[in-house]
Formats: C-alpha cells, sequence, structure tokens
C-alpha cells in the first residue's frame, strides 16, 4: 500500500474512533469500550503521524558542530571580585545557619514526640478481653485450638492493642520461665502486631501451633512462647498474661511485658 | 515559519524568532535507544493528564462512612470517605475507572522507562564527563518517581495500600536514634493515624509534581546545552553531533511515540485491571491479606525484607532492628553506589576526559558485567518479593523458595555478571576493528 494511502486510514480510523468514543460516553460508557476506542483514536492518530514522518518527509542527515563547553581559561577573566571580608564572611554564614535553623523548626509540629506511647498499649490490669465487635469474652467461648483477635474493653479495634488468643492443651505449653500462670485452661495471648514489620499476623496453622505473618512469612510457635521458627521476624510476639474472673470472663492480669510490634533502638 | 501570523505576532512581541529557529534545527542522533527518555516524558504527561481527572473526585479524608454505592459485597460496611470516593470514581463515575487504571498502568510503565533509560545510559557510559550533571539529576527523578508511586498508591486507603504504610512506617521506625521520631513527624503519631491520608495527598499531588516538573526541566536544558552523545560511526567525532534536525521529523515522530504510548496505555486501561480496591476491601489495621504484592518497582524493597534472616542485636543499649538492615541499609548502599556511579567509575579508571562518543557496551567487560551483576540482584530480590505467589504457583513450601532464594541472591548476580564479562569479552574481541579503532579523538577537559 501506498504510504500516504496508510497515514490516511490511520488518521480516518482515529477519526471514527473518537466520534465512536463520544457516542459511546453518552450512551452510558464502559470500560472496555473506553480503552478500545480511545486506544483506536490516540493509536490511529500516532500511527499516521509516525508513517508520515518516517516516510513521507525528507529529513537528510545533518551535521552539527559542538563547540566547548567551558570557557578558554585565559578569557575567564571573571567578575569583579568582592574584597575578601572575613569577619563578615564568618558573620553571614553564621547568621545563615541559624535562618535556616529557624525556618526549618516549625517542621517538629508535624507529629508528636514519641514519648512512651511505643511501649504502652491500651491493656491494664484487669481489663477484660471483648471481640472486634466489643462482645466481652468468656474462657468457654473459646474452644480448643480456635484463635480469636480480641481487644481490651472499650478499645474494640485498637491498632497497637490488638491481641491473638489460642486455646491449646495446657501440658503441651512449653513458655520461657515465669509465665506459669499467664495461661488459664490453656489460653494464651500474644500480640497480633509482628515483630518484623508490623503486619498482623492474621495466619494460625492449629495443627503446628504455628502464628504467620501473611506479609514476610514469619512464623511463630504458640506453644513456646512465640519465638521465631522461620521468616525475618528476630523477636517474639510479646505475651499478654491472662487470667479469668469471678463471672468467667477471661481479663488481662496487665500489660505487654515488652513494646508490641517493630523494634526501635531504645525499646530495652 | 513565517508568515504564519500567530507565529509573527509573538516573534514582534518577544523576539523568539531567532532562538526557535536555532531550537528547530537542533540535530538528535537517530538511534531507537535514545528514545527510552522520551518514553518516560510522555508517561509522565498522561500521568498528569489523568491524574487532573483523578484529583477533582478524590477527597483526602481519613474519616469513616458508611458505603451504600453500587458494589454490593461492600454496602453497609465502615470504610474511609478516601476509600469510598475512589470507589464512587470506580463504579459511578463514567469514564472514572478508566481513567484510573491508564493513570496505574502509565505509573507502572513510567518506572519502567526510567530504569531502561538509565540502564541504556549507564551500559553506553553516556554519564561520563560532562554528563555526571545530568546522571545526578536522573538520580534524583527515579527517587522522586518512586515516591510518587509509593504515595499514589497509598492513597485509594484500601487494605493493600495501607499494608504498604504500615511496612515503610515499621522500617523508618527501626533507623537507630531518629526513627521513632522521623516516623511519628511524618505519619504524624503512632502507626495508624488519620492525617497521613491528607498529607500523602499533598506530597502526591502538589509536593513531588512539582518537584518531578522542575527536575525534568532541569534534565532536557542540561541535555540541550550539552547536546546529544552519540555513537560512534563515521563522520562522528567528539567534536560534532550529526543525526535528523528536530524540525520536522523528530518532531512527527515524537508526537507519534507520545500518541503511541497514550494508545497502548489506553488499551491497557479499559482491557486489564489494575487495583481493584474492592476486592482488596477497606484498609483495617488488624487484617492484612495474602498473598499481598506491591508495585513491581518496591518489589525487590519488599524482597529484601522477606529473604534476610532474622537478625536484631544490640550495641551499647542500642537495640538495632530487624527490618534495619534490608530496608535502610541496603536500599541505602544500592543507592548510593547508583548516584555516585560516574565518580566512582572515574576514580577507577583514571579517565577525567570529556566523552560525547558513546561506548558500544561489549568494549567495556567490567562496566558490563557490574550492570548484569546489580540487574541479576535486583532481579532475585524482586522474585523474593514474590515468594508466597511463587510457592504457590510451583506448589512448594515458602520455607524452600525463601531458601533457595538466600543462596541465589549470592550466587546468581555473581555468575550473571561472569557470564556477563565473558560474552562482552568475546564479542569485543570478534568484532573486527572495535577494539583496535583509534582512540576517539581526544576528548577535552
Amino acid at each position: 500500500m501506498n504510504k500516504e494511502r496508510a497515514a490516511a486510514a490511520s488518521f480516518v480510523v482515529s477519526l471514527i474512533s473518537s466520534v465512536g468514543l463520544i457516542a459511546w460516553y453518552f450512551t452510558g460508557g464502559g470500560p472496555r469500550g473506553e480503552g478500545i476506542l480511545l486506544g483506536l483514536a490516540l493509536g490511529g492518530m500516532g500511527l499516521g503521524v509516525v508513517i508520515w514522518a518516517v516516510f513521507l518527509m525528507h529529513s537528510p542527515t545533518e551535521t552539527e558542530e559542538r563547540p566547548p563547553l567551558a570557557e578558554d581559561a585565559e578569557r575567564a577573566t571573571g567578575a569583579p571580585e568582592v574584597t575578601r571580608r572575613t569577619l563578615l564572611v564568618r558573620l553571614l554564614g553564621a547568621a545563615g545557619v541559624a535562618l535556616g535553623g529557624g525556618i526549618a523548626v516549625p517542621a517538629l509540629s508535624l507529629g508528636p514526640r514519641p514519648g512512651q506511647s511505643l511501649f504502652k498499649t491500651a491493656w491494664t490490669t484487669g481489663a477484660r478481653l471483648v471481640d472486634r465487635d466489643g462482645n466481652l469474652v468468656r474462657a468457654a467461648d473459646i474452644g480448643l485450638r480456635e484463635v480469636l483477635t480480641v481487644f481490651p474493653e472499650g478499645h474494640a479495634g485498637s491498632a497497637d492493642s490488638q491481641t491473638l488468643i489460642v486455646k491449646v492443651d495446657p501440658a503441651t505449653l512449653d513458655l520461657p520461665e515465669g509465665r506459669d500462670d499467664w495461661t488459664p485452661e490453656g489460653l494464651v495471648a500474644y500480640s497480633k502486631i509482628c515483630t518484623h514489620a508490623g503486619c498482623p499476623v492474621g495466619l494460625y496453622r492449629s495443627e503446628s501451633h504455628e502464628l504467620l505473618c501473611p506479609c514476610h512469612q514469619s512464623t511463630f510457635d504458640v506453644l513456646k512462647g512465640a519465638e521465631p521458627t522461620f521468616g525475618p521476624a528476630a523477636r517474639a510476639l510479646p505475651q499478654l498474661p491472662l487470667a479469668i474472673d469471678e463471672n468467667g470472663y477471661v481479663v488481662a492480669q496487665a500489660d505487654f511485658s515488652e513494646p508490641v510490634g517493630p523494634s526501635f533502638w531504645n525499646m530495652t | 515559519m513565517s508568515g504564519i501570523h500567530p507565529v509573527r505576532w509573538i516573534d514582534e512581541r518577544v523576539g523568539a524568532g531567532h532562538w526557535a529557529r536555532k531550537a528547530l534545527k537542533k540535530v538528535f542522533p537517530d538511534h531507537w535507544s535514545f528514545l527510552l527518555g522520551e518514553v518516560a516524558l510522555f508517561a509522565f504527561v498522561i500521568l498528569l493528564a489523568t491524574g487532573v481527572f483523578l484529583t477533582l473526585f478524590y477527597r483526602p479524608d481519613a474519616s469513616q462512612v458508611i458505603y451504600d454505592g453500587p458494589y454490593a459485597p461492600l454496602r453497609g460496611q465502615e470504610v474511609s470517605a478516601a476509600y469510598e470516593s475512589v470507589m464512587r470514581l470506580s463504579f459511578e463515575v463514567r469514564a472514572g475507572l478508566v481513567m484510573r487504571q491508564i493513570h496505574h498502568w502509565a505509573a507502572l510503565v513510567f518506572m519502567a522507562s526510567i530504569v531502561v533509560h538509565m540502564l541504556r545510559v549507564f551500559f553506553t557510559g553516556a554519564f561520563r564527563k560532562p554528563r555526571e550533571i545530568n546522571w545526578l539529576v536522573g538520580i534524583g527523578l527515579l527517587l522522586l518517581a518512586l515516591a510518587m508511586g509509593f504515595t499514589g498508591y497509598s492513597l485509594p486507603d484500601d487494605l493493600l495500600s495501607g499494608t504498604g504504610l504500615r511496612i515503610a512506617y515499621s522500617v523508618l521506625i527501626s533507623i537507630p536514634f531518629i526513627g521513632p521520631y522521623l516516623a511519628f513527624l511524618f505519619f504524624g503519631g503512632e502507626f495508624p493515624t488519620e492525617g497521613i491520608i491528607s498529607r500523602l495527598f499533598v506530597m502526591h499531588v502538589m509536593l513531588f509534581p512539582a518537584l518531578i516538573i522542575g527536575a525534568i526541566t532541569t534534565h532536557l536544558a542540561i541535555l540541550v546545552r550539552q547536546k546529544h552523545a552519540q555513537f560512534k560511526g563515521e563522520g562522528r567525532t567528539e567534536t560534532n553531533v550529526v543525526g535528523k534536525a528536530l524540525w520536522p521529523s523528530q518532531v512527527f515522530k515524537s508526537v507519534g511515540l507520545l500518541l503511541l504510548i497514550a494508545a497502548i496505555l489506553a488499551f491497557m486501561g479499559g482491557l486489564i485491571q489494575i487495583n481493584p480496591i474492592w476486592s482488596y476491601g477497606p484498609f483495617d489495621p488488624t487484617t492484612a491479606s495474602a498473598p499481598a504484592q506491591p508495585d513491581w518497582y518496591v518489589g525487590w524493597l519488599e524482597g529484601a525484607l522477606r529473604l534476610f534472616p532474622p537478625v536484631e542485636f544490640s550495641v551499647f543499649g542500642v537495640t538495632i532492628a530487624s527490618t534495619f538492615f534490608p530496608g535502610v541499609v541496603i536500599p541505602g548502599l544500592a543507592f548510593g553506589v547508583m548516584t555516585m556511579w560516574p565518580f566512582i567509575e572515574a576514580r577507577l579508571t583514571g579517565d577525567h576526559d570529556v566523552h560525547h562518543l558513546l561506548d558500544n557496551p561489549r568494549d567495556v567487560p567490567g562496566r558490563v558485567a557490574l550492570g548484569v551483576g546489580a540487574l541479576a540482584f535486583f532481579i532475585v530480590l524482586t522474585l523474593a518479593g514474590g515468594n508466597d505467589v511463587l510457592a504457590l504457583t510451583f506448589d512448594l513450601g515458602v520455607e524452600s523458595v525463601t531458601n533457595v532464594l538466600r543462596i541465589a541472591i549470592f550466587v546468581v548476580p555473581l555468575l550473571c555478571a561472569g557470564i556477563a564479562y565473558r560474552v562482552a569479552k568475546d564479542l569485543s574481541a570478534q568484532a573486527p576493528g572495535s577494539m583496535l579503532s583509534p582512540p576517539t579523538t581526544g576528548g577535552r577537559r
């Protein structure tokens, strides 16, 4: 086919598609039609223009000189010099630095100082456990090998207090020292926030008693104090000491004994 | 040119004629690989155009509302106003979804074309004096593009983007001494914060685009001032540029390229679903979905986090968190070496001359080996970023995939670099005269 005709045909396709695109919009639209018609409208025009440029335009190869970028050393005699005044230069420098600090300091308003917020959660001594909807949790509500996401009462949905509670056979537990009375009736609770990059540790493999983080596949052993067994997490999930109150509700004995979530420099 | 009234009109008022005539005669060396940067530029133009449309519908608001739109599975659920506005844009605004999808695809193509353009510049030695300065501007553009990608990706406030933000927060917090302060300043408090959405929005639609436009302008101004580099060839020397004049053929070709890229992105945006936030659901700090995959250009960072062994230790009471090395040190080193490469290479080779003639990559086997090795490193990390997907696809355990990749990250880049070195050497030796060709007529300092 003659090149000029090919370009002309491309432009015609483009024109028809654009008209079609407008019609498509007014008759209800839809992404498929929009994509195809817009693609044809743009593509037809683009193809036509490229055919025109490549085959129908006379464009001889040209040579352009490339003068050196830098000035000749002899010609660069420079601008009139400022007399060097050491005192003024130093003072101007110092004032400049101070001004920079003055201008930058409002940036500190962007956020509070971390203070104790990374060390504490909403868990307190005697706080009753509730589920995501705020319903209180009884020891009897959780079946063996079941897992439930819980929060302290009054803080359902709280991001830093989210905790997983699992029921296991107490005889199989092999917890670090001093945690013997943290697990009434085989109920074990760990922070749900991964100690690696802070994702919610959402998956429980009940047959192997492992908690698995979906983000980077860190795996934690529920029976052994949530020590990491695989993946990039290096620290165990903090454990929440549990008790059962006189009404059968599960409560926390205290807040987590260490910061939850990803590690930071002054955490210990 | 003259004789057309509007042109005359402008010329008589600002005297642009002389300048324009000169600009239109600018010579472009005719090589396909010189179009890669243009692809990036045009993808950015499409991002701006579609982005303005999206901005008119998006609400940077984290307050909770009840979704009652046409997408039945989410009806009645609490979502943020930001998420709701993107849902409305996708389901109720005519041509909204296609614009959103074109925008997202264009972002992926933008990043890809930047990377490929950078590889071209690297392998042909186009970063050497006097172009180190434009390499630095280019690195700035790469970082800004990454920042644009990350902030934009987080705006819909869906579950997947929320997970990305959370990981970024965790990495930030891991930096010794300043991490928690930086994270609290950036996020406005402990993650998750209500204010972060509007901050990301301002960065995404104002701060970063303005910086990118400034950097692109600088990039092109330097290009025009220095004139194009060119491949070696007949009649091409260090003191000339051989090619086609800007007007008319180059202008037509570039406009054609812009239209063709827009066409491809329109097809993709209309036909290939991307980032279906309705199936991810709204952000919820107590859930994460699996498998969760970020956009491709973040894959290597995600991979580093997944692959790095569980190492956390304490030096003089300062805890070095497990994400610090893979999340901060490795990317920092990678970008550091990348940024300084023109100066590192000049130091290593002792070559401080001006170069306007480009290398055929095979003639510099050492550079080829480094580039291919680095590329392999990034590719293995990117694969590691999808270790769960790989495990699922090939029906293997995630553990074994991870263990294999932990070895591959050392072996594969070295192997690839070695092979690349060998191949480049052989090709160079076989090519008649390429190694023996006279040293290019003296670079000036």
